[in-house]
């Protein structure tokens, strides 16, 4: 495991982050005040079930949420180095100053490498277009850059893989080239979004591996967003957990699975399958599924799957978030005043 | 598809919420539900149930017999409808009356008269559906002297009203296209789905046969095959012939749907989830594949008639598909085929209007019904 | 791309087959035998045919012998370059036919042209600026452009042009140059006249092809790699142009396989209205009048031509998807 710099100031700052989708069946609140921070050289994992609104997040940073899809509050600070920071929430989702932003001092890693790359161009065209977005390279440096990058993340014979297509290429590899595509312009923040989901067990160790090392090279600030708590305990430093687009517990990784604190996380840690468990033990579930958003619940939005639900508290009201020790957050009514 | 992804219990045990009802609506109610937004779709869907009540009616609302023919009243223009006699209600039409002189045979128009429109009044005797004998017609002239007669859109060469063949050409025009869509969606499914289900070289074949068909200029080739239908057919059998024809020409579309569709639910979960439960093929088929793509076959049903309808009018109109004394929007067209017929009697376009109408409004209804159907799709 | 090259071809050419097949179907159809109705044609036109001629001509056209015979008898005829006679000109069909088939086919291909060159960018617009104005209002002439079938279109303009401008706008050559041989004048006259047939035949098919592009395009649009695009910080206009419409491309281009067959379909029934000199007013007339090796021959050259026309498209498609061309390995 890495071992955590100390923390400074970070690069990145979200707070009260709330992006609505206006469908005609009404509004869904994919992401609802969400806030945290990252630093560089460390690494934040943003855990929930699927549908909790963590790729939202990671795209509002960036953005680039699809339509009908708006990032209604919240401000997203970006710091760049001697700078003033710049709240990226305020700028037009198309303007010249957010795609600076974009790819250059923040890159995205996404879930499907399959998906994720187009079919009709060679890989080394769609890494030599980010390149030469952000710089002034000639088409031959960029092409350099490219194989460099592609060597960088561990694809065997850069020069020949540069000009095949996506669909000729392994899943793993496909990731690694979307990770050589992420790092095109040296960005300092990295937003991987399930990066292993779509990968066999062993590539998944391997782009870890990679990432983590990357990571330690570059001092960059990665946002790992998973499901997989498995995944947390290996990578993070920090970890915040989301359920229905809140967050509902922040705080270092270790507190996280030593002594967690909100229902959910814990239930979520109960589903970890373990070596130590005996043999022919079931492993443990969590009851019911997400809600879906149409049909948010009153109150905590946990409160119908939660083991310690206490009725007239938990469906009366939200329960607001508790500082606790060593900048930890926690939201649920078992700790704080109760309405 | 949407009813799985919202099939999670509701949480709470509260009053039923719209959400709720989304919930647990069936595959059909979620259909309609989204079907009934748009509006464009519906005011389709009243206009298509009006064409076919006309079709049903279209004797009850023809003004004369369309088959009746009268050289005087050659290429009549159409009669306007006066609502008010100087200031009184009182419905009529301007008739100029024109009759033979019955010593020189010369055609003399005596003056204009005016004659009273009224509602249910009498007219050329037909049979209601083919059962009820009539001669109730919705509209006509009340006392009307002989040689007087109501033409809304005038008449045609040889003197026959149009109106009164527009409305009958109608029922046949329409269900033309109806049976030839049964037709073919009974091809259709049957070629698509064995296509499916058994796969391997009789999906091939079958999928090549589709390809042949659709790589061929069907037009020339349907143009050919009618063109062969014997002279001394009859009109019944012309007919049925010609939605043959018409037929062959459009099932390979809906086929391609149906295996389409059939493919990819056959890797849905739920299809899985009925064979591990041990159900048969044919129950699976028709208990649970075929209600979640049923919409998409009305879908598509709704949008390969408009190509029927415009099949039917094609061929007529080149004198290649139904013949006289059948009436159908195409025959009407070959009336006003030539330029010089045009010039004169502009008014024989009136066959195009219902013609575009109709496919408009089955357009409109297959896209409202196929958005209804498959949301994502 | 070999192999998918080869199945394409083995498939044009089963095409074709069938295609001959029901062309002599149409020969035969009616009533009656070939060769007791020319020499009826010849008689009554004043030449005599003595009995031996006539059984020459039974044994030349196979007549009664099975259907597959004289088919075969015909094919070969055919392959050779002798369609038969064409009974109501009484001069070789291929004479008859002339130069009309290659114009079918040239306004055929400019509407198709057409048909790219306004379908492409509107479709591309209408899916960007979905719901927009300009969205419904070119959905409006779209669907307009499909009520109306060509042979409608083509009455009313006629119409139109005559109570307006008292000209009369059919044909596709000035009076002057319709029995002239070619000439340079002659192909300036012919591109001067050709935009109105075009326009016709490429309503319908323009608003086909839009609703398609703009479906797919709309469908690419929500794809992954149009955000990963977008995470680069390419300007929008690129990420769309360069990335979703290349996809909606492709599906796109396939849609020529089948809009081909349909002009040339199309192209018979409006160039009887407008009395274009193609072969779709011969292929009626001929019709009509049982003229049947003279339609048959119409059938088979057409479908055969549009069946190389589709097998080309493919090629060209073949070559711009990487997909398909890397399928070797």
């Amino acid at each position: 495991m890495v071992e955590p710099r100390a923390p400074g100031s970070p690069i990145l700052s979200v707070r009260d982050l709330k992006t609505y989708f206006q469908l005609d069946e009404g509004i869904v609140r994919a992401v609802d005040g969400v806030s945290f921070d990252v630093q560089a050289g460390r690494t934040l994992g943003i855990v929930g079930e699927s549908g909790c609104g963590k790729s939202i997040t990671a795209r509002s940073i960036l953005g680039i949420v699809d339509k009908p899809g708006r990032i209604v509050g919240g401000e997203i600070w970006l710091r760049r180095g001697a700078d003033q920071p710049v709240d990226l929430a305020t700028l037009p989702a198309n303007s010249a100053a957010m795609r600076a932003v974009r790819g250059k001092e923040i890159a995205l890693i996404f879930q499907e490498p399959m998906a994720s790359f187009s079919h009709y161009y060679t890989v080394g065209n769609q890494i030599i277009e980010a390149i030469r977005e952000h710089s002034d390279a000639t088409p031959r440096q960029a092409r350099d850059r490219a194989i460099a990058l592609l060597d960088t993340v561990g694809v065997p014979q850069p020069e020949r893989r540069i000009d095949e297509y996506p669909f000729q290429l392994s899943g793993g590899l496909r990731q690694r080239v979307m990770i050589a595509m992420a790092l095109a312009c040296d960005p300092r923040v990295l937003i991987a979004d399930e990066p292993t989901t779509a990968l066999d067990v062993t590539t998944q160790a391997q782009i870890l591996d990679l990432l983590r090392g990357l990571q330690q090279q570059r001092g960059l600030a990665l946002i790992l967003i998973t499901h997989d708590m498995g995944v947390i305990a290996e990578m993070a430093d920090d970890v915040v957990v989301m359920y229905l687009g809140r967050a509902v517990e922040k705080g270092k990784v270790d507190a996280i699975f030593h002594a967690p604190r909100h229902p959910y996380t814990r239930a979520l840690l109960r589903s970890i399958p373990s070596i130590m468990a005996a043999p022919r033990t079931k492993l443990a579930t969590l009851g019911g599924s997400i809600p879906h958003p149409f049909n948010r619940p009153a109150g905590c939005p946990f409160h119908p799957r939660c083991d310690a639900f206490m009725t007239g508290v938990c469906d009366r009201a939200v329960p607001a978030a508790l500082a606790g020790p060593d900048g930890s957050e926690v939201s649920c009514f078992l700790y704080g005043e109760r309405p | 598809m949407l009813a799985r992804l919202f099939n999670a219990k509701p949480a709470v045990e509260d009053a039923a919420t719209a959400e709720e009802r989304v919930a647990v609506a069936s595959q059909l109610k979620l259909t309609w539900w989204r079907f009934r937004r748009h509006r464009l779709a519906m005011a389709s869907g009243v206009i298509v149930i009006l064409f076919y009540l006309a079709a049903g009616f279209a004797d009850f609302l023809a003004t004369m017999d369309p088959h009746d023919t009268e050289s005087a009243r050659s290429y009549a223009p159409p009669q306007a409808i006066h609502l008010f006699d100087d200031v009184s209600l009182r419905p009529h039409v301007t008739v100029l009356r024109a009759r033979r002189d019955p010593r020189t045979f010369r055609m003399v128009h005596d003056q204009a008269t005016k004659v009273d429109l009224g509602f249910f009044v009498e007219g050329y005797p037909y049979a209601l559906f083919g059962l009820i004998p009539t001669t109730t017609h919705l509209l006509g002239l009340k006392g009307a002297q002989p040689g007087e007669t109501l033409h809304i859109l005038g008449t045609d060469r040889l003197g026959r009203d149009l109106w009164s063949r527009l409305v009958v050409a109608t029922r046949v025009s329409l269900t033309i296209g109806l049976v030839s869509v049964v037709i073919s969606l009974f091809l259709g499914v049957l070629l698509g789905g064995v296509s499916a289900v058994y796969g391997g070289i009789v999906d091939t074949a079958i999928q090549r046969v589709i390809e042949i068909v659709r790589s061929m200029p069907t037009i020339p080739l349907w143009m050919g095959l009618a063109a062969a239908l014997p002279n001394d057919w009859s009109v019944t059998r012309i007919y049925f012939a010609i939605t043959v024809i018409i037929a062959l020409l459009a099932w390979t579309d809906l086929a391609r749907v149906v295996r389409g569709k059939f493919l990819s639910l056959r890797e849905e979960d739920f299809v899985t989830a009925a064979e591990l439960s041990g159900a048969g093929q044919l129950r699976i088929i028709f208990r649970h594949m075929l209600p979640s793509f049923l919409s998409h076959i009305i879908a598509a049903t709704s949008l390969a008639l408009p190509a029927m309808i415009i099949s039917e009018t094609s061929l007529s109109f080149l004198g290649l598909g139904l013949r006289p004394p059948a009436i159908s929007w195409g025959i009407l067209l070959q009336d006003a085929q030539n330029i010089e017929a045009l010039a004169l009697a502009p008014w024989m376009l009136a066959a195009a209007a219902p013609v575009i109408v109709i496919i408009l409004a089955f357009n409109f209804l297959g896209d409202g019904l196929r958005d209804a159907a498959d949301p994502y799709g | 791309m070999l192999a998918f090259t080869v199945r394409r071809l083995l498939l044009a050419i089963l095409t074709i087959w069938v295609i001959s097949v029901l062309a002599f179907a149409i020969i035969q159809l009616p009533p009656g035998d070939f060769v007791t109705a020319y020499i009826a044609q010849l008689s009554a036109s004043g030449a005599s045919v003595s009995e031996a001629e006539a059984v020459s001509l039974r044994e030349l056209y196979g007549l009664g012998q099975p259907f597959y015979v004289q088919y075969a008898k015909w094919i070969v005829r055919v392959i050779a370059g002798d369609f038969g006679v064409s009974m109501e000109w009484n001069r070789p069909v291929g004479e008859v036919i002339g130069d009309r088939l290659w114009l079918t086919m040239l306004i055929s291909f400019a509407a198709l042209i057409l048909i790219w060159g306004l379908a492409l960018p509107i479709g591309i617009y209408s899916a960007v600026r979905q719901y927009s104005i300009g969205d419904y209002l070119f959905t409006l002439i779209g669907f307009i452009g499909l009520a109306v079938p060509n042979f409608l279109l083509a009455l009313v303009v006629m119409y139109l042009s005559f109570r307006f401008f008292g000209a009369n706008v059919g044909g596709l050559f000035s009076s002057e140059y319709e029995l002239a041989g070619w000439s340079w004048d002659k192909v300036v006259d012919l591109i001067k006249h050709l935009p109105l047939p075009a326009i016709i035949l490429a309503l319908g098919g323009t608003a086909q092809l839009i609703r398609i592009m703009r479906a797919n395009l709309l469908d690419e649009l929500r794809r992954p790699y149009v955000v990963t695009a977008r995470a680069k910080g390419i300007p929008e206009y690129r990420v769309i142009l360069k990335y979703p419409v290349r996809a909606a491309l492709n599906p796109f281009a396939s849609t020529v396989a089948y809009l081909f067959p349909y002009l040339v379909s199309g192209s018979v029934i409006i160039s009887i209205v407008l009395s274009l000199p193609t072969v779709g007013p011969l292929l009626v007339r001929s019709l009509i009048s049982q003229d049947m090796f003279l339609a048959g021959t119409i059938v088979l050259l057409l479908g055969a031509l549009t069946v190389v026309g589709t097998f080309i498209s493919d090629l060209v498609l073949m070559w711009v998807d990487p997909r398909i061309r890397h399928q070797l390995d």
